[in-house]
């Protein structure tokens, strides 16, 4: 591994093709994350395309997911992580004075690698969070909404009141999908969201995101190539805290610009 | 076996699966230590039990609804233990009070809210310190701070309060280790919905962590019932012919009757006081069945 590094891509962010940086809703400028002196993500620019689903792929510890949750500052809650460069999202920056960490969450929806539905009741899981922001005004309805778009409604509706914990593995995340579209997000932030799921499972969340590319942003953190290449209108490489390579998912995967990243498409590390 | 033996290895088809002397050896260990377990358990047990005959047996024919309804008095046949439950109640009850809601806001402090660093963890030291303190030294404190210093006088509320105090520090562990139980996952599923600390804590990390605290609470409170020290000091009567009407009256309990009495010389007020071990037990009893409905009922 240490042998190959030194053909590792350049140190400079990649270019970003002009149509995600057209489009972007997030954009992030020279973004270093640390925990105490460790750098797990070093200068990372990047623009997020509206209503796009961006890839981010690499080998584990590449620092993805800790891109991932600095865009919706959940990693606030890790008290020995530092934030240098910025996040601007719509062009505002995301650790600027009178910005609430409370509402850009509200705005930047999340799913987890784990399913983790609150132990209530599936209604309740999606109605809490419409709930404590004060968006309670047509909740059942809302409710109905929301597990549609998750394509979870025909499999729930008979047992709205049961607890979430008693649905399978591929439902909790779907629900979980459902919870975080009750907020009416525009970005959805997804880590490995079929990481513990079986084929069958990941193949309905996948369908799910192109249906919900329409109408939302989505950045999902994989590393599973297939699901980056079959997902993604866009992909970003990341090695050692690094972006080596931005651009189109079928560039990437066809005609990637840096050896690197061919190496890694290609399966022959990682 | 013999006809196996030495050949067994060389013909695949034969297949020996019965244990060797290795295995047999540390099948004999295992056994041995099951079987030591056991025998603990029971020699625990075998104790608990003769002391639970031995006071069953002299609480026989004392232990009736006179006795739970009369106040002490000179004459045995006539004395009961009414003034000391009722005060015993009384006390618990507003241990509980004072005691619970500084424990869990404590807890709910430390884990939810304190950076950790070296300040956490020397309050976490003190605080576990502070659990192993003898009950004496809190009644002492109880008597200078509560009882003469802001003239509570000899009260149930002196007593509560010195009983919070003794009660606080296990509380407080019991119920770290309840919020530290619940999963991070969860409060991460509610802080990615625009939920705030407070939010978080109220509907998800508290219900998950009830059961828990309320186990630790109950088993905290358990233990103030049975103290009889710190009440000594902060002046439970031997002899109150009344019931407390309000925190400020005087009033007795349990372990300050049965000592009171298994101190006479007439062997009639021994099994005075062994009637009184029975009452305390089932107060006890009932409180830990308390505890065990509601750690099942949370776990469902």
């Amino acid at each position: 591994m240490s042998a190959v590094r030194s053909t590792s891509g350049p140190d400079a962010p990649a270019t970003l093709e002009a149509t995600a940086a057209e489009l972007g809703v997030i954009e992030t400028q020279a973004l270093v994350v640390r925990y105490g002196t460790a750098a797990a993500v070093r200068e990372v620019s990047l623009s997020i395309a509206e209503r796009r689903i961006t890839a981010i792929i690499g080998p584990s510890g590449c620092g993805k997911s800790t891109l991932l949750r600095a865009l919706n500052r959940m990693n606030d809650f890790i008290p020995s992580v530092t934030i240098d460069g910025k996040i601007l999202y719509r062009g505002l920056d995301l650790h600027g004075k009178d910005v609430d960490p409370v509402e850009v969450r509200r705005r930047i929806g999340m799913v987890f690698q784990k399913p983790n539905p609150f132990p209530k009741s599936i209604y309740r899981n999606v109605a809490w969070g419409p709930q404590i922001n004060g968006l309670g005004a047509q909740l059942p309805g809302l409710v109905e909404d929301s597990l549609r778009k998750a394509a979870l409604w025909d499999e729930v509706k008979d047992r709205l009141h049961d607890p979430a914990t008693g649905l399978s593995g591929g439902q909790q995340q779907r629900l979980c999908i459902a919870r975080a579209l009750a907020m009416e997000p525009e970005v959805i932030l997804m880590d490995e969201p079929c990481s513990a799921l079986d084929p069958v499972s990941t193949a309905r969340i996948e369908d799910l995101l192109f249906e919900l590319r329409e109408r939302y942003t989505i950045v999902i953190v994989t590393h599973n190539m297939q699901q980056a290449a079959r997902v993604s209108d866009f992909t970003a490489f990341m090695e050692a805290g690094r972006l080596v390579e931005y651009g189109d998912t079928d560039r990437i995967f066809t005609k990637p610009r840096v050896p690197r990243t061919e190496e890694y498409v290609t399966g022959r590390f990682g | 076996m013999s006809h196996l033996a030495g050949g067994g290895r060389s013909q695949p088809a034969r297949v020996d699966l019965r244990a060797g002397p290795t295995l047999r050896a540390r099948r004999l260990k295992a056994q041995v230590f099951r079987w030591l377990c056991l025998a603990l358990t029971l020699s625990a047990l075998v104790f608990l039990g003769l002391l639970l005959f031995q006071v069953l047996r002299d609480a026989w024919g004392w232990l009736d609804w006179e006795f739970l309804t009369s106040f002490p008095s000179r004459r045995p046949e006539r004395a009961g233990i009414k003034a000391a439950l009722a005060g015993t109640l009384w006390l618990i009850s507003f241990t509980a009070l004072f005691s619970v809601p500084v424990g869990v806001a404590a807890a709910l402090y430390l884990e939810e809210y304190a950076r950790p660093g070296w300040l956490n963890t020397a309050i976490q030291i003190n605080i576990s310190n502070l659990a192993g303190v003898p009950s004496i030294v809190y009644g002492i404190l109880g008597l200078v701070l509560f009882v003469r210093g802001i003239g509570l006088g000899k009260s149930v509320l002196s007593a509560s309060l010195t009983m919070s105090l003794l009660v606080l520090p296990v509380i407080i562990i019991a119920a770290r280790e309840a919020i530290r139980a619940v999963p991070q996952s969860l409060r991460q599923a509610a802080f990615a919905l625009g939920a705030t600390r407070w939010q978080t804590v109220r509907h998800h990390v508290l219900p998950s962590a009830l059961p828990g605290i309320l186990t630790g609470v109950i088993l905290a409170l358990s233990r103030a019932i049975g103290e009889a020290a710190p009440l000594i000091m902060t002046g439970a009567l031997a002899y109150v012919a009344f019931v407390p009407r309000g925190p400020m009256d005087d009033f007795s309990a349990l372990p300050i009757q049965i000592y009171n009495w298994s101190s006479r010389p007439q062997a009639e007020f021994h099994h005075l006081a062994a009637a009184g071990i029975v009452v305390l037990l089932l107060v006890l009893f009932a409180m830990n069945s308390v505890a065990v409905v509601l750690r099942q009922r949370g776990s469902r």
